[in-house]
């Protein structure tokens, strides 16, 4: 209450207050985003170490030619994810977006299934010619010669 | 020549910005010196050659003069008038000159209109306001020049992404502009005050206008932006906590807290310290929120060019400006004597509570959304999306907006929590009514469930202050407070009903086909190819019917753009008092079916009338204020008038350093 306390210990309480209120709100973050920030997966990586069945990830990498197929329902895609080295199965149920082509790259947001194939929520893939994934443009330069040699002998 | 014009107008007004700084920072120190005349002068000029200098790169757009290098880049003949104007902006060297103009005119607008301010405390502001002004002209001027010239005219623009050119482009940045750049005056008032000592309830009186018109445009930018991102980027969503997102929201809730804590200094001589805080934190989230966005260094739809050279440019820019305005404010702060005492049960406790509250939620998202960056540096690469941001921001969102539902009931300084106890448990039985409604009826997630007891409850208590008041006496700043508050509620109850009411499907269907979301049928009559000045499409045609009802044509589009080339999904929507439909049109399947992605969104509209609400609100209280002001003037100056003196011996001089 307001009797018997000094201006200064009261501005001494309320700073000691909102810093507690910041501290825990700091805290509370920091342990959440160690558990809820979805992590970045090239096919090699989720080769070597996959992610548990179900944990929310994105996947980035190359959409192999030949692989783009619709199932029979007429809204599901399924392709293949490839870098190079690993490829991963990825199913879609969805609107594919604007320019996503077989050859280009693509992040997948979603999670890993018990049996392995991908299923995405959501495709972000490149939303004009300039623009390319921004994981995907660190991909070495030697992944990227070896994904194109590898489509041109597909194709 | 208008290129040039422009140029030579940018140059004169930084040139000025440097005079203003000189003047004002004398002036502060002595209040005498005889620069301290030129400081108004030069900050009006200086807000008009800026504006001049903005209003020739509209003319290069508006007549697509090619030898201009950012006009070549950026626009394309054939687009209409409106998006080439538009386009001026959609760039970062337009978007940079247009924060200085906002920033020269907020400079100017002081400079004429604040007469509250004591003497030396406005000089300061003044020299401030130069002084952050300063550091973009030199950024725009040295790194981001938009009247260069092209060796060689080119021969046609390269155009504005497509995503890009909508009317949501055309008032949306503008709009947020106005408001990140109007917090700088809440900066350059907080700095002048630390460089004077003088936190008094004169000084937030003086500062809440500009906050409150930064705020309202900020809210009114935000508002339009979600929605522009909601039905422009077809995924239905109408937030995607994307960094660009979050720059805006966090300037606002610092401006939120500011305008909340201005109201405590100005009524009750409290809260000074944090105040000012506040008011250096506000301006410097816009200025992170720049940061973000122009230096590319987190990606988002918003990013203009990549270019290291410029990130690291605003980030000395920042790092001068935030470090320097904290370490005045670790200097200085122990010396603003502490203000009045309150009581934990008074209306200034509930708003120190909330206060509290915001700059909890503020953290979190600033943590949410450098944390890619942070982690980046140990190279592993991770995003931060709603699995983080909603449920951690509730904690905080939830006793904020309960206290926020008791706060204006309670009376300044000390009050007695049996007095409201009425007011208290309709809005608590109306909330918790909803609660056990809701639960017992359908199977909705905690936050959505949560989200709609605190809007029937908030939606109710925003009007108890009303209560036993006579209504046609009551200052217009209430009402604006009692707006305000009731448009969070009603866009909370948007944000809980989307969530937790929407319907979604995605079919594969053949013309002529029929297909059925919520209480829509949704009938694909037709495909057919049609085009746009710079654009051609396919377009379907939907024939849809609410409950059987009669049926309305809607007409959603898969548009290719020829300059630059690229697609876009143009969603269709059908608006009705309880809801949105919301239609997509894919691809063919392959066998003559379309793919057709349909979401119904019961009450989605009211996030927005919310936020508008919430400005309407704002834009009250601003009236209120500056009529009382005017009030409060006129009687002030009859005063002197009977005392036979001139308004100007009259006004508080500053008694000396």
């Amino acid at each position: 209450m307001i009797t018997g306390l000094k201006p200064k210990h009261q501005r001494l309480i309320l700073v000691l207050i909102a810093l507690i209120a910041l501290i825990g709100a700091g805290l509370l973050a920091a342990s959440a985003l160690r558990n809820q920030a979805s992590y970045f997966y090239v096919p090699t990586q989720m080769a070597e170490k996959p992610p548990a069945p179900g944990q929310a990830v994105r996947l980035g990498g190359m959409v192999q030619e030949g692989s783009l197929q619709t199932l029979a329902d007429g809204v599901t895609t399924t392709f293949v994810v490839g870098d190079g080295e690993a490829t991963v199965p990825v199913r879609f149920a969805g609107i594919l977006p604007d320019l996503f082509v077989e050859g280009s790259g693509v992040v997948a947001e979603g999670r890993l299934d018990a049996g392995g194939t991908f299923v995405a929520d959501n495709l972000l893939a490149k939303h004009d010619e300039n623009y390319v994934p921004r994981e995907l443009q660190e991909m070495t330069e030697h992944q990227k010669n070896q994904v194109v040699a590898e489509t041109e002998i597909g194709a | 020549m208008i290129a040039e014009l422009g140029l030579a107008a940018l140059w004169l007004a930084a040139a000025l910005a440097a005079l203003q700084l000189v003047a004002g920072a004398f002036a502060q120190r002595d209040g005498t010196t005889e620069l301290a005349g030129l400081a108004r002068p030069a900050a009006i000029i200086q807000g008009v050659l800026a504006a001049f200098s903005f209003l020739m790169l509209l003319i290069l757009f508006a007549q697509t003069d090619l030898s201009v290098k950012l006009v070549a880049m950026n626009s394309h003949s054939a687009k209409p008038m409106i998006f080439k104007l538009s386009g001026a902006f959609g760039n970062h060297e337009g978007s940079m000159l247009l924060w200085i103009t906002v920033m020269a005119l907020a400079g100017a607008l002081i400079a004429a209109a604040e007469r509250r301010l004591p003497e030396r405390t406005m000089m300061a502001t003044l020299a401030a306001q130069a002084f952050v002004g300063l550091g973009f002209y030199a950024f725009l001027l040295f790194s981001s020049n938009p009247f260069e010239r092209l060796p060689q005219p080119a021969m046609e623009g390269m155009g504005l992404n497509p995503l890009l050119q909508d009317i949501g482009l055309v008032f949306h940045p503008p709009t947020l502009y106005v408001g990140y750049v109007g917090l700088s005056v809440a900066f350059s008032f907080a700095v002048g005050a630390l460089l004077t000592r003088q936190v008094t309830p004169d000084f937030a009186r003086a500062m809440r206008p500009w906050v409150l018109g930064a705020w309202i445009f900020l809210t009114l930018g935000i508002t339009a932006g979600s929605y522009w991102a909601y039905y422009e980027l077809g995924w239905g969503g109408w937030w995607f906590w994307d960094p660009v997102e979050n720059a805006s929201l966090m300037p606002w809730l610092a401006a939120t807290a500011l305008l909340h804590s201005a109201s405590v200094l100005a009524a009750r001589d409290a809260l000074r310290a944090w105040t000012i805080m506040l008011g250096v934190v506000a301006f410097s989230m816009s200025m992170v929120g720049t940061f973000l966005v122009r230096s590319g260094i987190l990606t988002s739809v918003h990013a203009f060019a990549v270019d290291p050279e410029r990130g690291t440019f605003i980030l000395v820019l920042l790092s001068i400006y935030i470090g320097g305005a904290l370490l005045l404010f670790a200097l200085r702060a122990g010396t603003v004597s502490e203000g009045e005492r309150f009581s934990v049960t008074s209306r200034e406790a509930a708003l120190v509570f909330n206060n509290v509250m915001l700059s909890a939620i503020l953290g979190i998202v600033l943590l949410g959304t450098l944390y890619p960056l942070l982690t980046e540096a140990f190279d592993v690469r991770v995003s931060v999306g709603p699995p983080y941001f909603n449920p951690v921001g509730a904690i905080f969102v939830v006793p904020m907006l309960m206290v926020m539902a008791v706060g204006p009931l309670l009376r300044w300084r000390q009050d007695n929590i049996v007095r409201i106890r009425l007011p208290m448990l309709i809005a608590g039985g109306a909330a918790l009514a909803v609660l056990l409604l809701v639960t017992v009826t359908t199977n909705i997630g905690i936050l959505p469930l949560l989200g709609l007891a605190l809007s029937a409850g908030l939606g109710i208590a925003s009007f108890m202050p009303l209560r036993g008041r006579k209504l046609r006496l009551l200052p217009l700043a209430t009402w604006g407070m009692v707006i305000a508050h009731f448009g969070i509620a009603v866009a909370l109850f948007g944000m809980a009903s989307e969530s937790a009411f929407s319907e979604e499907t995605l079919a594969a269907v053949e013309v002529g086909d029929q297909a059925e979301i919520g209480p829509w049928q949704v009938v694909l009559s037709e495909v057919r190819p049609t085009a746009g000045p710079n654009w051609t499409a396919l377009e379907g045609r939907l024939l849809v019917s609410y409950k059987g009802g009669t049926s309305k044509e809607i007409d959603p589009q898969s548009r290719n753009f020829w300059a630059p080339p690229q697609e876009t999904t143009e969603s269709a929507l059908v608006t009705r008092w309880n809801g949105q439909l919301y239609a997509v049109i894919g691809r063919e399947a392959g066998d003559g079916r379309w793919q057709l992605r349909l979401w119904w969104k019961p009450f989605v509209t009211m996030i927005w009338y919310g936020g508008i609400l919430i400005a309407l609100g704002g834009v009250l209280a601003l009236i209120g204020r500056l009529f009382a002001d005017l009030k409060r003037r006129a009687v002030k100056l009859r005063g002197a008038e009977r005392r036979g003196l001139s308004v100007r011996n009259v006004e508080p001089r500053d008694a000396g350093a």
